[in-house]
Parts: C-alpha cells; sequence; structure tokens
C-alpha cells in the first residue's frame, strides 16, 4: 500500500544583464529578459500543468494531492510578469489538495555560508507563502536539496517544521529504501523523507529519451513499478522540476497525458493513495536514523555540490559575496540588501561551473551565458559595484520598492 | 600512400602559421607511415640545418634534395632560386606584377626580414609562383606519388600543373584566404588563383569552419568539396619552467600582443582597449611583440591616445625571446579581424598565460576555455582585460582548464583526418 507523494520545484533566478567594469548604475538585472523567460515558462509549463493539476484534482474528489516548493524569487516575477499563474496557484491551494513547502526565499546556499541570513531567509519565504497562499510551510526542503545533519538539526530547531527532504542517494542509504520515513542523525522530532531518485527520473529524465529500452513510459507501466514497492516500502517520493511538464519534456512527448492518467492507474489498486508530504509525516513512524555527515545535493551524478562550489571562480564569488554581509546589513538600505540576496541565488554560481563546459553539455537552461567565465565576470562587476554602493553615502531618489519601478524597464 | 607535397615555408624558413602548420602535418604523417615528398621554392640555407641531414642533389641538378632524421618519411625538395626556367610573363602582365610586389610587401610576405635567410622573396612574387608550378611539374616527373597536397594560394598553380600532368587527385589545403590577409581590398589576381586552385582541386582542407564558410560563400565552392582539419599544436611544453623568473614579484601587469602587426590581426583594437583600461587601472602595460606594415601607425596612434608610455613595442621575436615574453605575460589577447585558425594562442596557453581571442577566428572553435570577443567590441575587450587583471581566480581557471584543453589538439588527429580525405579522393578518381 504505497502512498505516492508528489513534490514539484519551481524557481526562476533573477538574471543578472550584461555588467562591465564601465557600468555604474544600480540596475544590475535582465528586466525584459526575466520577464520574457517568465512568460514562456508560464505558457509551456506552469500555467497547463496547473490546469491538469486542477482538474485531476477535481477529478478524483480529493484523493489526487501534490505539494509545490516555490521561490521566492519566481513568486515576485510572477506577479509582475504573469499574475495569472498565481491565481491558478491560489485556486489549487483552496482545494486542500495541495501543500505549499518551505524553503529559502532566494534559492540561495545561505546555509553553508550565513546561519543567520539563512533563517532571516526562510521566513521571508513563510511570510510570503501565508500572505500569497494563507498557509504556513510546516515542510523543508533546501535549495537543489543540499542537505547534511547539520542543516537537519538546524531546521529542527527552528520550532515550526515537522520534516525535511533529501536526496536518496545511494551512497547514503546503502542497502536502506528510499520508501521509508527516516529520522535524521541527532533530531528528536524532525522527520527525514528521501527522493525515489530512480521512479522520479523516469518521469523527469527519461519520459521522452527513445533510447531507453522502457520507452515508451505509459501510466499503467510506470503504477506497476510503484506497485512493486508493496511489502518493501510505505510510499515513493517524486520529487521533481515542475518544468519537467511542458518544458524539459515538451508537450507531444505526452507528460501530460502521462499525468493526466496516472492518478487512475495507481489508484486503481485499492491499498495506494497520494499523500502530501505532511500527511505522510502523520501516517508513518521513522523507521531508522540517516546519517549524513557531509553534504549532498540532487544535482548531476555527483550528488554533491561541485555544480555550484566546484571550481575556483565559484568559490571565490560565493566567498567574497558572503563577506559583503556586514557591511550591507550595515546600510539598512531595503534596495541595496535585496540586490544583495538576489545576487545569493544558486544559478549565478550554476552558469560559473565548469565541469561539462567543454563537452558542449554546459548547464544549459536557460543559462543567459556563452561561458562560465563571462558569467563570473559579470558577477563580480556586480558585486563591485554593489560593495561600492555600501560604503557612500546613498540618497533613496526612487520612491517605494524595486517591484514598484521594474516595469519601468521592462517597457524598454 | 605517397604524397607530393607542394609549400611555401618551413621551419626555419617561416614568416607565420604556415610553416608551422606544415611542419606539424608532416610530422605526424611521417608517424602515420604516410611518405611525403615537400617541395620548397627556395634554397636551403645550411646554416639552419643542424637537425636536418642533408642528401645527395638529385637527380636535377638545380634541385637540393634532403631529409630530416626526425622526418624519415619526409623528403625535401627545394629548387634553386638562381634558376631562372620561366620566362618573365608577357608584357601585359607587367602591371599585374607591379600591384602584386606591392601587395606582398604590404601584407607582411617579406620573408628576408624574419626568417634572415637571405633569399628575397618580395621581388616578383608572380613570377616566383609560375617558376615553381613549373619546376614542380618537371619534378613531378621522376616521384612517385598517389595525391597532390597544396598548400595556400602560391603552390595553387604548381598543383594544378602537377595534377593535370600526373592525373592524380588534388588536395589544397587553405590555410587563409584573401580575404583574410586584405580585407575588403582583395588583389584580383591571387583572388583569381584561389579560385581556380579551388575549383580545380578534387578536395578542400580549410583550417577552420570560419575558412570553409569563406570559401563556400566567396570562392562560390559547393559545401560537400570542403572538409574541416582543424590544427594541432606542437607542445614543446613549458618542461624547463624557470621556478625563480615566475616567484619574482611585479608590481605591474602585462598584457600581450604577439604577431604580425598587420590590419588583418586587429592591432589597433588592442590599442584601444588598452586605453580604456588604463582610464582604471594603474600598473598594466601593453606588449606588442611583432612586426608589421601597421607598426608605424600604431605607435602613432598608442601616442595619439596618450598611452604611449604604457605600451612596448618589441619588434619581432624569435626562440628564447617568445618564452620570455610568455613567461612575463599575465594575459594574451589575439583581437584579429579574420582569422582562418590562430596558432599564438595555443602557444600562449601552453604557456601557461590565459587568453582571449577574437569571435572572428578559427581558434575560437576548438577552444572553449577561453574569453571571446568580437574584434570590434572594445568594450567588451576592455572589460574582460580588467577582469583577467583584477579577479586572480579567473586566470587560473582559463589557464588550468586551458592548458589541459590544449593537450588535446594533437597533429596526430589532424594528420588522421588528411589522410582520410587521401583515401577518399583516390577512390573518387
Amino acid at each position: 500500500m504505497p502512498s505516492v507523494c508528489f513534490y514539484f520545484q519551481l524557481h526562476q533566478p533573477s538574471r543578472l544583464r550584461h555588467y562591465t567594469v564601465f557600468d555604474s548604475n544600480e540596475l544590475y538585472f535582465d528586466d525584459s529578459k526575466n520577464a520574457a523567460i517568465c512568460k514562456k515558462v508560464a505558457n509551456k509549463c506552469y500555467l497547463p500543468a496547473n490546469r491538469l493539476m486542477l482538474e485531476i484534482i477535481n477529478k478524483y474528489d480529493g484523493k489526487f494531492k501534490i505539494a509545490y516548493s516555490i521561490t521566492g524569487t519566481l513568486l515576485e516575477q510572477l506577479q509582475l510578469y504573469a499574475p495569472e499563474v498565481i491565481s491558478t496557484f491560489d485556486a489549487l491551494a483552496r482545494t486542500g489538495c495541495v501543500e505549499f513547502l518551505a524553503e529559502t526565499y532566494y534559492h540561495s546556499l545561505s546555509f553553508l555560508y550565513s546561519r543567520n541570513e539563512f533563517v532571516e531567509q526562510v521566513n521571508k519565504h513563510t511570510e510570503l507563502i501565508k500572505y500569497l497562499f494563507g498557509q504556513t510551510p510546516k515542510i523543508f526542503r533546501n535549495t537543489e536539496l543540499i542537505y547534511n545533519n547539520d542543516l537537519a538539526m538546524l531546521i529542527e530547531a527552528m520550532g515550526r517544521f515537522d520534516a525535511i527532504l533529501a536526496e536518496g542517494a545511494d551512497h547514503i542509504l546503502g542497502y536502506r529504501s528510499p520508501n521509508f520515513v527516516y529520522r535524521p542523525k541527532n533530531c528528536n522530532r524532525l522527520k527525514l523523507l528521501m527522493k525515489n531518485y530512480s521512479l522520479s527520473d523516469d518521469i523527469a529524465f527519461r519520459f521522452s529519451n527513445r533510447g531507453w529500452n522502457q520507452w515508451p513510459l505509459t501510466a499503467d507501466k510506470f503504477a506497476r513499478w510503484v506497485g512493486n514497492v508493496n511489502g518493501n516500502g510505505n510510499l515513493v517520493n517524486l520529487f521533481m522540476d515542475y518544468e519537467t511538464f511542458g518544458e524539459h519534456q515538451w508537450e507531444d512527448t505526452g507528460i501530460f497525458d502521462f499525468m493526466r492518467h496516472l492518478p487512475e492507474e495507481i489508484l486503481r489498486h485499492p491499498d495506494n493513495n497520494f499523500k502530501t508530504p505532511s500527511e505522510v509525516v502523520e501516517s508513518y513512524q521513522p523507521v531508522g536514523a540517516i546519517d549524513v555527515p557531509h553534504l549532498i545535493s540532487w544535482a548531476d551524478t555527483e550528488r554533491d555540490l561541485s555544480a555550484w562550489l566546484g571550481n575556483a571562480m565559484q568559490s571565490n564569488a560565493i566567498h567574497e559575496l558572503y563577506r559583503l554581509e556586514k557591511k550591507i546589513k550595515k546600510t539598512a538600505n531595503e534596495k541595496i540588501i535585496t540586490d544583495w540576496r538576489k545576487l545569493q541565488t544558486s544559478d549565478h554560481f550554476y552558469y560559473m561551473c565548469t565541469k561539462y563546459f567543454a563537452d558542449g553539455d554546459v548547464h544549459k537552461y536557460f543559462n543567459p551565458y556563452d561561458s562560465p567565465y563571462d558569467s563570473y565576470i559579470n558577477f563580480m562587476n556586480v558585486l563591485n559595484n554593489l560593495s561600492v554602493r555600501c560604503t557612500k553615502p546613498k540618497i533613496e531618489s526612487t520612491p517605494g520598492t524595486h517591484l514598484v519601478h521594474l516595469p519601468k524597464t521592462v517597457l524598454r | 600512400m605517397k604524397v607530393f607535397m607542394l609549400g611555401w615555408e618551413f621551419p626555419p624558413f617561416i614568416s607565420g602559421g604556415l610553416g608551422t602548420a606544415c611542419y606539424g602535418l608532416t610530422k605526424a604523417l611521417n608517424q602515420l607511415n604516410i611518405k611525403v615528398t615537400f617541395v620548397l621554392p627556395k634554397k636551403v640555407n645550411t646554416r639552419y640545418a643542424t637537425h636536418v641531414n642533408l642528401l645527395t642533389p638529385g637527380s636535377l641538378d638545380h634541385v637540393a634534395s634532403f631529409s630530416c632524421e626526425e622526418l624519415k618519411n619526409v623528403k625535401f625538395l627545394t629548387i634553386s632560386s638562381s634558376l631562372k626556367p620561366y620566362s618573365r610573363p608577357g608584357v601585359s602582365q607587367t602591371r599585374i606584377e607591379e600591384t602584386l610586389k606591392e601587395k606582398m610587401t604590404k601584407n607582411g610576405f617579406d620573408l628576408t626580414e624574419q626568417s634572415g635567410g637571405g633569399v628575397d622573396y618580395c621581388g616578383d612574387m608572380y613570377t616566383e609562383v609560375h617558376r615553381y608550378a613549373a619546376i614542380a611539374a618537371t619534378l613531378a616527373e621522376n616521384e612517385q606519388f598517389d595525391v597532390i597536397h597544396a598548400h595556400d594560394w602560391m603552390t595553387y598553380p604548381a598543383g594544378m600543373a602537377v595534377a593535370k600532368m600526373s592525373g592524380k587527385p588534388l588536395i589544397i589545403h587553405v590555410h587563409s584566404t584573401e580575404f583574410d590577409r586584405s580585407g575588403p581590398n582583395v588583389n584580383q589576381m591571387i583572388y583569381d588563383i584561389e579560385r581556380a586552385g579551388m575549383h580545380t582541386a578534387d578536395k578542400i582542407i580549410a583550417v577552420s569552419y570560419f575558412t570553409r564558410s569563406i570559401i563556400i560563400s566567396r570562392y562560390g565552392i559547393s559545401g560537400d568539396k570542403v572538409e574541416v582539419v582543424h590544427n594541432g599544436v606542437e607542445r614543446n611544453g613549458n618542461a624547463n619552467h624557470n621556478l625563480t623568473s615566475s616567484v619574482i614579484e611585479r608590481d605591474e601587469k602585462i598584457v600581450l600582443f604577439l604577431g604580425r602587426i598587420t590590419m588583418q590581426k586587429g592591432p589597433e583594437y588592442f590599442l584601444q582597449a588598452a586605453k580604456m583600461v588604463l582610464d582604471v587601472m594603474e600598473n598594466v602595460k601593453f606588449v606588442m611583440a611583432g612586426s608589421g606594415d601597421m607598426m608605424h601607425r600604431a605607435i602613432e596612434l598608442a601616442a595619439e591616445l596618450g598611452i604611449g608610455n604604457k605600451v612596448l613595442f618589441t619588434g619581432f621575436l624569435r626562440g628564447e625571446d617568445v618564452n620570455k615574453i610568455y613567461k612575463m605575460a599575465d594575459l594574451f589577447v589575439m583581437p584579429s579581424v579574420s582569422e582562418p585558425f590562430g596558432l599564438v594562442p595555443l602557444e600562449a596557453l601552453d604557456n601557461d598565460v590565459p587568453v582571449i581571442i577574437s569571435k572572428q577566428s578559427g581558434v575560437s572553435e576548438v577552444l572553449t576555455h577561453a574569453l571571446k570577443v568580437d574584434f570590434w567590441d572594445v568594450d567588451e575587450m576592455a572589460n574582460k582585460i580588467i577582469a583577467v587583471l583584477k579577479y586572480p581566480p579567473l586566470g587560473l581557471t582559463l589557464r588550468n582548464y586551458g592548458n589541459f584543453e590544449v593537450r588535446k589538439l594533437r597533429w596526430k588527429d589532424s594528420a588522421e583526418k588528411c589522410a582520410r580525405i587521401y583515401e577518399e579522393s583516390m577512390v573518387a578518381v
């Protein structure tokens, strides 16, 4: 009787505009590009996928359940460029079958560099979710499922979370299965949900791969695989990017139809069901403790941090960024603090990754740069300007928040 | 497999990349056990032949034949410059010759200055080219070979003559075109020779996709006839790393331009970028190593921009001096306007110097760990120069990955591709 637990990740960064060392203004972000990408993804993925989820939820009368984690940077962009997406999420939230998870507002790596900043960002994100969807998140997932024992302890200490998510990496689980609820080592109350990466990736990565011996993947075949868990687990955690629907897997691959039929096939077996992460936590007790002394993530085959911190440029950029924290916060200037926080988004460091660059297999998804070097240069030029702004006395001439005067450039 | 190869330069008789490329390619072909007869247009000056084993003169007494110990499958045939079997072209062509002569000197084909070989090539290029063709055709009669491989326009008439005479397939290898060398002021005579060569050839080898597209679009050649074989790089390596010199603390950064100072290489863009860099940074010197017809203009321009004291002109460098300048440099910039390949950035990376290269170059197709700019985008060039000087992890990463990447560009791979093209052309004929 496995419970299927879907969680979808949604995120877009605030991409930087081309910023040279000769630039001196404070407009760091490429609003027109961010708007264009946001609208494109909204039309190809967010809107049709939300419509589909709503349709399924209504059809199965509360038996189909899912969870979302949406970053603050994306929610801001959606409010500006595609507000209709926000209303569809609101409609989903009202069904009672959708749970929203907590994460860092800026999709940042702040846990690694500043615990204070990390907590502030998690709280800021929770506030936004509460404001938009009327839910207080009870489950935490960190940027890119970056996780270790310390993170779990910190999240437990924050007091308001019931569980945390992590990658079900083989080298962590060993002989154990990701299909149970666990407890992070050294935690007393917090529970740990681990991604079943094999079944998740069957949908997220392999679905349209014609070279895969299981292609084409049909709903009944996938339901059979889920059924195989019976007797050897309580749940199947399917964690993936929401862009799987329509972006990573285009509509013509049949991904939407697959999803449309999946609930029927899963629920065909009376013991199967769908649960949100919070319901999973309520239903199942931990079967053991999981010890993760070093950091893991859900990225690449390495499942480590090398995609963000693997070369000298990346580690230099991120160290310089967090070195400014005191100076930035001392200014008490909202605009400066917000700009600094937007620079923390992990994508900026991902673009600097040289790992697969020479093979032409760049981390290409909406990457605005031709090369990791260009991305580093751009980031450092912006950071330099930001640092200079902290030291000079600043008269805020533009009234209102950043959000208000953004469209000025959008119209350009 | 035997190749009758027609070249114009061979180390140490070089003015640029062509001779270096011919050396690398023949050496790799030699290792593939492909027999190469290499015809050079000039008498060999034995002063340079320390690594060359001179054999008995060939059957014709105007031909010197020799071979290299390290290139045991390569036989060299050189043509004595004292010989004049080819009468001067008709009077009607005198005017063209004058133009040509001027052109050659202007475009840095003046070999005397750089090779120091004492062979006067700027004399009468057109006559030279045809004299070379005539002798090559005569030489070919006594040689056994399967294919003809001609490098650049000077040898195309020879290639065509030998092909006609022997009926063997002709492969021409385009290291540069008249459009690269002269920009919009194309010399009609050279263009016609290039075009005739390309149309006659059974196969064309371009050194880059950049050059391939010029061959297709400017010379009207069908794309299926043009193959791309990227150059490799000879790794002479930085094995003799002198630790003491790299430890010396300098308070000045050095940005290097190395190449002929001609229109093609974009020296003025380098200087304009230098000006922008110096506006915001002190303690940077810009070194221009090389000579060429735009050298005086470049010196003047540096003065006009008010950066004369920050730009050093070294003249043409060779041997140990080149290694020294690489050791001093923090960054190498190649702002070429039109560069069919561009071996120098690979040399720089081989010497652990990070590089900025123009997007209008063939080498940008094979290098990923390099900064790339449009040659005309001076702002971006300056932005990137400053970034390398200001953010040390950038240079470090470029150096580490770039050096590794260069090791993968081997002449062996280029030679294997050539060998495949030889075989295909033999089947086709």
